[in-house]
């Protein structure tokens, strides 16, 4: 049954039609079009009303910023979730999927950006998990095995069937989800965030990949909020902001401003304003440092670098060159196994934690939930987390509740942390306030240091701008800043000089006001400073 | 770095004001939830009477006699005065039965909030009670004040080191704490009766298995006189609860157990030490099972046998969770399972029905305490929201 | 000494059973995600309703059925206290164990208040012809009951379904990362579910082994810790089926040292050097009773770190909106 319903477009967006009902070939992809699709979460409208159409031998870009309700949007299209209202039709027909296995028989496959693989098992068997091949009772590996490979040198992806998924490099096990969907005949592919976590070379193979499995007759949905991309590799884009349809763009005439524009809904700052630093005196010098990683590798292999007093330094680097190991052993987190940590002349090699404390470091972890909260305890008590034990806030070993209690209701103020009362569990703040609220602690106790690791990961526009200007802040007040951020675009704006990791090295160090984006991604991808300059 | 000055006083309290008035979950829950679940324990369990053969109305009445009075005992039939005494001392036994519950729920309750299952009461009770009664008996000639003293602390310490073996391989090697503890209550049960049996036991004792008596110099005074003995443990069970409540919400050691217990990671990076954290709590823990074990030999037996205190490990988990892990709500489950265990011996008197089914029980209001949805399935009880904080499944991890 | 050791031996493949079964039945519950505890109770109750059955009808092979079905009995209960309800997986499990432990109590008591009935038979011994007459070996492997049998039959058969079939995959995937088994299609609850059941039924085995094997009675707390034990073997033999075999057989064997060295007459550890006796140390044998408990904690002390659990071990998984 071929429904007819009236398309129900509102003159927002400018979606091509006509010929929707027309049958594809079995091997191409569907025609999917999204109708006036809305989701509500308790107190958020996560998708309001939209709408999308997405044709064969297309990639198809979804731009927006965290938040706009791009994997919401996708999750419903997979079956994780059931809309609260709309239509999802494949080729003119109307569909609900219940769950990813009805998704994936109406050949529909998804690559999340956190990636959907078990660490210890194969590629084979991580690709027929679900859909094993059997022989009696038994799995047969060679038959899946042996699909693996047809399907990887089909488009070009390169990948070792009989590989244990944790051992492959980030790319690879990308690819591994790729080619998971092919394998279970998905002719529409749903690519989540996939280059936020490449290097800018991997990304670029990926976007290759992704002109290649189009031009084999494969849909392509592209969800990013990177724009050189999407101006790169989309045949259409639907940008999205706060759960609307914001507009849609062709990428022939569509610029990267004009697309931020739509993305953001104002005139975006790409810079942020700040003066020029007044670098004084070291505050953190580390000296050949060599950190282990989880898995006894050589995570950080001899760093040496100072940062000054008055200076942000940002660290770049592709997630996973030792960027946290190297922020854990500068915080007492992680042992060293050889070299140096200076911090205000006073080693603190292989110290505890408490000492980096007490000697003046912050820290902004980048895994607040995991580290920088304890979401059970009040925000009063989260406040004080790492100080405590000192006066004013205790009296020998007794707590001062009503020092807590000022100094809570003076941070919730001061730092603009949106909460009905700070007795309330950290839990129950928004991400981006319990962020602020990390950021107002640790900016709040005497410190000479600042190691800010990923600050505004997964925040909204506005908190993102807070704290950045706190940042800048600290700065200018005479901290050093250690700004670790796998966002370039953060290290460029934010940074007085920049330090590039790779392999848990630093590849170079670069002013930072002249650094170019380009310069940088050649250094993230391992080239000598030689190079990048050439 | 930017501090804003700080408010004038009078904003400053009418913001306080403002902010103290958001509701925290109420404590009708915390009480409601519990309660039914001990009710449905109990009907559960007169089913499983009636099916195996026996009269669950007369089986509660004897655990009632037992446990808090009798109802024959207005009649003034025949029996009263047997029947008086009985229920004079039912109450009484009620309580000094609950004594060491309270401290041995308090032993898992303190771990609980440090993040750790204490299922070691058991060994740690032993190790104390043991260590108390050498005290009592090798020494004499003490004061009374002074021999009291020493065996407590005897017990206590015994009781701390023992509890702080599985804390110390858990902050240094990884082992679970569970599995340790396990092992280390078959250890000292083992060791006791092999103590008892050997370099321990009293040599007038004969074929039986026991200690000496101890010093009449190390016995607690009794804190009532008159033949319904309440000795002076039940104030220092109250006192301890009272005590460990301050401790974990007052004083800086408190709020490190209470946050290596809510997020480990979260309090290393703060500066904490996770390791001695988790030793400390589980010596504190093992110390308070240990003061159980000591109150028991001090204040009611007077000696040591091997069948001293079977059981205890896994009431003393119950009565923690019955009390939500909270020091002071464990002394209303230490009094419940105190009129259980204090009864139950008057009910299989009265209907030959096992006390064991007392057992069978406790696992039941440990299951629907552990489970309170069920409860609140089967009785309807909305959940309060929670406050303020929305259990909204993040938009997606990245949206 | 030879035939000291072999004697300890013949007594070390029986002791090791119950602690084969336990350790597999953990190994499906805790390779799909589930922690079990409840291995201890799971047996006991078995242990206690396999008797009961085989006492009212007097056929061994529904005894049999009788434990295996209370194993999953009680399987189910820890499944749907920590699937569905998301109890803590350890404190369901403490449920579970102090359950089993009232439960029999209060039936044997109940049901037999003088104690158990006589007359009970156990299953079949089996010399295996042939093999059985290889000297040394042939009384250590190939004379045991049934059910010592099986429980090497179920490492190989533990193995074959964990690492050959459809099903083992997805219980391997379940347990390391329950959302990428969910996004492919795979309910985890049904995985989990059907997973902590077979492990009941193992563990159901495993309590068939003490009143239906090893001896013809049932008495209150008769597993003794096995079943622990079982969940150390299980750890120390890294969640893998042969590792769990090995590490049973290694707990086996120091839980028959003190037997073995009583029943061959050694009572006493002696050194003499040239006529000289250095030192006679009676053996205290309820001491050497500790050796496989305090082996369980140093190798829980030394094993772990190197060995690392299914990681979605112990939590619950929550299926997405």
């Amino acid at each position: 049954m071929i429904c007819t319903a009236p398309a129900q477009y509102d003159g927002r967006n400018t979606l091509p039609d006509a010929g929707a009902h027309e049958r594809s070939e079995p091997m191409t992809a569907p025609t999917l079009e999204l109708r006036g699709i809305t989701k509500r979460f308790p107190g958020v409208v996560a998708n309001d009303a939209i709408d999308l159409r997405v044709e064969p031998g297309q990639v198809h870009a979804l731009l927006g910023e965290n938040g706009a309700g791009k994997s919401t949007l996708m999750n419903i299209l997979y079956g994780l979730y059931q809309p609260d209202d709309g239509q999802i039709l494949l080729d003119g027909e109307p569909v609900r999927f219940s769950g990813p296995r009805e998704a994936i028989a109406r050949r529909i496959g998804m690559v999340h950006q956190h990636f959907m693989l078990v660490p210890p098992l194969t590629v084979a068997e991580n690709v027929m998990l679900g859909h094993e091949q059997r022989r009696g009772p038994l799995l047969d590996r060679e038959r899946a095995e042996a699909e693996v490979r047809r399907l990887s040198e089909q488009y070009g992806l390169d990948v070792d069937p009989t590989a244990h998924v944790r051992d492959l490099s980030v790319g690879m096990q990308q690819r591994v989800e790729i080619i998971k969907a092919l394998y279970r005949g998905a002719d529409l592919l749903i690519l989540d965030e996939p280059t936020a976590v490449l290097t800018p070379q991997e990304a670029d193979e990926l976007l290759a990949i992704m002109r290649g499995l189009a031009a084999q007759g494969k849909a392509i949905i592209f969800i990013t909020h990177k724009l050189r991309e999407v101006l790169a590799v989309a045949d259409h884009i639907t940008v999205l902001r706060g759960g609307r349809v914001a507009g849609t763009a062709d990428p022939k005439t569509a610029t990267q401003a004009s697309l931020a524009a739509l993305m953001v809904g104002r005139p975006v700052l790409l810079h942020v304003e700040k003066g020029p630093g007044h670098p004084g005196e070291p505050v953190l010098e580390v000296y050949d440092l060599a950190v282990l990683g989880d898995r006894r590798q050589r995570a950080v292999d001899g760093v040496t670098l100072a940062i000054h007093a008055g200076e942000i330094l940002g660290l770049a680097g592709v997630e996973g060159n030792g960027q946290n190991e190297l922020v854990e052993a500068l915080t007492g987190l992680r042992h060293a196994e050889r070299g140096q940590i200076m911090v205000g002349g006073h080693d603190l090699t292989n110290a505890a934690p408490r000492r980096f404390v007490e000697r003046g470091v912050a820290h902004i972890p980048a895994d607040r939930h995991k580290y920088g909260l304890v979401l059970e305890q009040s925000i009063a008590d989260n406040f004080v987390l790492s100080t405590y034990y000192q006066p004013p806030f205790a009296r020998g070993l007794r707590r001062v509740f009503s020092a807590v209690w000022d100094n809570a209701v003076r941070l919730v103020q001061a730092f603009d942390v949106r909460t009905p009362s700070p007795a309330l569990p950290a839990g129950a703040l928004s991400g981006g306030n319990q962020q602020k609220a990390v950021v107002a602690r640790e900016m709040n106790r005497p410190a000479g240091l600042l190691i800010a690791a990923q600050p505004t990961r997964g925040l909204d526009i506005g908190s993102i701008e807070f704290i950045h200007k706190q940042l800048i802040a600290a700065r200018d007040q005479g901290m050093a800043v250690l700004l670790v951020s796998a966002e370039l675009d953060e290290i460029l704006s934010l940074s007085d000089r920049i330090a590039v990791i790779f392999k848990g090295r630093i590849a170079a160090v670069v002013d930072g006001p002249t650094a170019t984006a380009t310069e940088l991604g050649v250094l993230m991808a391992g080239a000598t400073p030689e190079k990048a300059a050439g | 770095m930017p501090a804003p000055p700080p408010l004038p006083p009078a904003r400053r309290h009418a913001l306080i004001d403002r902010m103290r008035r958001v509701r925290l979950p109420g404590l009708g829950q915390s009480i409601l939830v519990p309660l039914l679940a001990v009710i449905t324990a109990l009907l559960v369990g007169a089913v499983i009477i009636l099916v195996s053969g026996g009269n669950p109305v007369r089986a509660y009445e004897g655990l009632y006699e037992g446990s808090i009075g009798c109802p024959g005992a207005l009649s003034g039939d025949a029996g009263i005065q047997v029947t008086r005494l009985v229920c004079a001392s039912s109450v009484t036994d009620t309580l000094i039965t609950a004594t060491p519950f309270v401290i041995a729920g308090l032993a898992v309750a303190f771990a609980f909030k440090g993040g750790l299952f204490n299922i070691g009461v058991e060994g740690q009770l032993l190790a104390g009670s043991l260590a108390t009664v050498l005290v009592g008996y090798k020494l004499d000639g003490l004061p009374a004040a002074l021999h009291i003293t020493l065996a407590l602390a005897a017990g206590i310490a015994a009781g701390a080191v023992y509890g702080a073996i599985p804390g110390l391989l858990k902050a240094y090697t990884g082992a679970h704490e569970v599995i340790v503890t396990i092992m280390l209550n078959y250890v000292a049960g083992t060791m006791t009766s092999y103590l008892l049996s050997g370099v321990m036991k009293d040599p007038r004792s004969g074929a039986v298995a026991r200690t000496p008596y101890i010093d009449t110099a190390a016995r607690l005074p009794d804190v009532w006189p008159g033949p319904e003995m309440l000795h002076l443990g039940a104030v220092f069970a109250v006192l301890t609860a009272i005590g460990l409540w301050w401790v974990l919400q007052r004083t800086t050691i408190g709020y490190e157990v209470r946050t290596v217990g809510a997020n480990p990671h979260a309090a290393r990076y703060a500066g904490m030490s996770v390791a001695r954290t988790v030793a400390l709590t589980m010596a504190v823990a093992g110390g308070l099972a240990g003061m159980a074990g000591a109150i028991e030999v001090t204040g009611v037996n007077y000696y040591h046998t091997p069948g001293f205190s079977v059981g205890y490990g896994f009431d003393s988990i119950a009565i923690a969770l019955l009390g939500r892990a909270h020091p002071v709500g464990v002394i209303p489950a230490a009094l419940l399972f105190g009129a259980l265990r204090g009864g139950s011996s008057r009910m299989q008197f009265l209907t030959q029905i096992p006390v064991d089914i007392i057992q069978v029980i406790q696992a039941l209001v440990l299951l629907f305490v552990a489970a309170p949805a069920i409860v609140r399935w089967l009785y309807r009880v909305r959940q309060r929201p929670h406050t303020v904080i929305e259990e909204r499944p993040e938009p997606a991890a990245s949206v | 000494m030879l035939d000291v050791i072999q004697s300890m031996l013949v007594v070390a493949l029986p002791a090791a059973t119950p602690l084969i079964f336990g350790g597999l039945s953990g190994l499906f519950s805790e390779r799909s995600g589930v922690v079990n505890i409840a291995i201890e109770g799971m047996m006991l109750a078995a242990a206690f309703f396999g008797f009961i059955v085989g006492v009212r009808t007097g056929n061994l092979g529904l005894a049999l059925g009788g434990a295996v079905v209370t194993g999953m009995v009680m399987a189910s209960l820890h499944a749907v206290l920590s699937i569905a309800f998301r109890v803590d997986q350890i404190i369901s499990g403490t449920v579970i164990n102090v359950l089993a432990i009232g439960l029999t109590g209060y039936l044997d008591r109940k049901l037999y208040p003088s104690g158990a009935p006589a007359g009970q038979r156990t299953l079949p011994e089996i010399e295996i012809p042939l093999l059985s007459d290889i000297p040394f070996f042939g009384e250590i492997l190939f004379r045991h009951g049934v059910i010592v049998y099986a429980a090497f039959v179920a490492v190989v058969v533990a193995a074959v379904v964990l690492y050959r079939t459809r099903w083992g995959l997805r219980v391997r995937a379940v347990g390391e990362h329950p959302l990428a088994a969910e996004t492919a299609g795979i309910s985890v609850y049904a995985v989990r579910y059907a997973s902590v059941i077979a492990g009941g039924a193992l563990a159901g085995l495993g309590g068939a082994y003490f009143t239906l094997q090893s001896i013809p009675q049932f008495q209150p707390l008769m597993t003794n810790g096995r079943g622990f034990i079982a969940l150390a073997a299980l750890i120390f033999g890294k969640w893998t089926p042969f590792g769990v075999l090995g590490a049973a057989l290694f707990f086996a064997i120091a839980e028959t040292i003190p037997s073995t060295l009583q029943i061959q007459g050694v009572h006493s550890i002696a050194l003499e050097v040239a006529g000289t006796t250095l030192f006679d140390v009676a053996i205290p044998y309820q001491v050497f009773g500790l050796l496989p408990y305090v082996l369980t904690i140093l190798v829980l002390a030394g094993a772990v770190g190197r060995a690392v659990p299914p990681a979605a071990v112990g939590q619950p998984y929550t299926r997405k909106a």
